[in-house]
């Protein structure tokens, strides 16, 4: 099968990493709060997936809220910005700038700004979503086929038809790029926005197994979150698999 | 007269590139402009098509002067410009879709006419140079312009492709009967499509002769093979080659 050869060496090389993990715990004698065994951390998940399972329908569902605004408010920044090429000039830098500010530290200041409800867990995801989508769709809108546009404002196309139906379909394989690197840390950005305070998440799945020394709950609330994560990845790709016909030429 | 270009001149900083051009196109002919690369002759195009205007003279399309008014003219390019995630026939009605209603019922027929019925579906990547070239040439034909202005549509295809996509192109054209205005450097193909050639001299272009064509129509292959095509190709060749000897 070809899926077994192009994904057959990653796999292989993910069970030689967990059978030597398994094997270094169980010759070393290492404690289960120190660091707990695979085959531990799995009966574990196993056990407690019923209760679990509200967390993580939890925290999918504010990674998704989070990933929709976010995602949304960065493309039509960047749609404004592509607008207004004298505006983007000023704004481009600081927006770079901006993501040299780590998350985390605004946590404290959001909070004081918005208490503990959604909505600076939102504003958190929605930080960390909206950049990548903003880059990716500003690079796809000026890398638009110079001869396409020719074309088009020879046919007289006007602006917004060029955007229409030139640059917007030309930026989309862009556009999703940007959209998988986000969706990848929407899950991050929900758990860390679930730390400052919340009822139930993985987020908070996380801080009360670490403050019981359950490390193989955490470990738990770990492989899920890397799970979640692959799963958005793959919906994505699926989405843009039909989404984006009849591939780009060169 | 359907186009009319008056004492046109146009410079890019410092480079003068057109020199004084005076030209015309009357309704259903075929026109070629025929010189050295690097002469000026897309950018006599993209003064018809209003993409820039120019320094001195005017340009009258139906006797109005049409200068920076962009979409008045069918337009084929060099590449196909096709766009890759539409299929075949939506990019058919691509510039009808900028100023109205797209009419697929008509778009069909065309494509029926040059046989690329099966392909309406495709998109441009199934597609051989030839076919999108065709597909090119019928999109700016349902672009409903009286002038379709070819700018060196098969300079980049194989010489067989090239010579069967003139055969088709006359075919095409001598039942539909829109002015063209063809840009080539090439002798022979300006020789055999075309009615009337203008010849431009090498940067800053002016027109160095215009010639009309004498051979009738229909036009069959065997042409390419007649002594008084063969002897016009010299005389044209003569007239290019002080033009391409100095060679920039
Ligand atoms: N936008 C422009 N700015 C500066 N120079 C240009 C521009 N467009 C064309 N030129 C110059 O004008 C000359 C003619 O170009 P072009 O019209 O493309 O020639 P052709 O189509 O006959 O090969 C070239 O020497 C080119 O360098
Ligand atoms: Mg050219």
């Amino acid at each position: 099968m070809k899926w077994v050869r192009e994904k057959g060496g990653a796999i292989f090389l993910l069970l030689f990493i967990l059978c030597s993990w398994e094997l270094l715990v169980k010759v070393n004698e290492v404690p289960g709060w120190l660091l707990p065994a695979p085959i531990a951390v799995f009966s574990e998940a196993i056990k407690v997936i019923p209760s679990f399972s509200t967390d993580i329908f939890s925290t999918i569902q504010l990674a998704l809220l989070g990933l929709t605004i976010g995602s949304l408010v960065g493309f039509i920044i960047a749609v404004l910005l592509h607008m207004m090429p004298f505006v983007q000039k000023m704004v481009y830098p600081l927006l770079i700038l901006s993501q040299n500010i780590p998350i985390i530290v605004l946590a404290p200041l959001l909070i004081i700004w918005f208490g503990f409800g959604l909505m600076p867990k939102l504003i958190i995801i929605g930080l960390v979503c909206f950049f990548p989508i903003v880059v990716a769709a500003l690079d796809g809108f000026k890398n638009t086929a110079s001869e396409l546009k020719y074309y088009m404002e020879m046919a007289g196309a006007s602006k917004s038809q060029l955007f229409w139906k030139l640059e917007l379909p030309h930026s989309l394989p862009s556009l999703f790029s940007g959209l998988k690197i986000s969706a990848t840390y929407s899950v991050m950005g929900a758990v860390i926005s679930e730390w400052l305070g919340a009822k139930q998440g993985i987020g908070v799945f996380m801080t009360l197994s670490q403050s019981s020394f359950r490390t193989d709950r955490v470990f738990v609330a770990i492989f899920t979150i890397m799970l979640l994560s692959i799963l958005i990845f793959g919906l994505l790709r699926m989405v843009e698999r039909i989404v984006i016909k009849g591939k780009m030429e060169r | 007269m359907l186009l009319k270009m008056n004492h046109i001149e146009k410079s890019f900083a410092k480079t003068r590139v057109l020199n004084d051009i005076s030209m015309h196109v009357e309704e259903g002919e075929f026109v070629a402009l025929l010189g050295p690369s690097g002469s000026g002759k897309s950018t006599l195009f993209n003064l018809i098509g209003g993409m820039t205007s120019p320094d001195e003279g005017t340009i009258l399309l139906n006797d109005n002067i049409i200068h920076g008014q962009k979409g008045l003219i069918g337009y084929m390019p060099q590449q196909p410009s096709l766009f890759p995630w539409r299929t075949v026939i939506e990019n058919v009605v691509l510039v009808q879709e900028l100023s109205g209603k797209p009419n697929y019922e008509e778009a069909k027929e065309w494509l029926k006419k040059v046989g690329l019925q099966d392909f309406q579906n495709a998109y441009p990547m199934e597609l051989s140079g030839g076919m999108k070239q065709r597909v090119a040439f019928i999109r700016a034909l349902l672009s409903k312009q009286n002038l379709l202005c070819l700018d060196e549509p098969f300079s980049a295809l194989d010489e067989f492709t090239r010579i069967e996509m003139q055969k088709w192109l006359l075919s095409v054209w001598e039942d539909n009967r829109k002015s063209i205005l063809f840009v080539t450097h090439s002798i022979e193909e300006a020789l055999f499509l075309a009615d009337r050639i203008y010849i431009l001299t090498k940067r800053p272009a002016t027109i160095k002769e215009e010639i009309i064509v004498p051979f009738a129509r229909p036009r069959e292959e065997s042409l390419l093979n007649a002594n008084e095509f063969f002897q016009l190709k010299q005389k044209l060749f003569n007239l290019l080659r002080d033009e391409i000897k100095v060679g920039e």
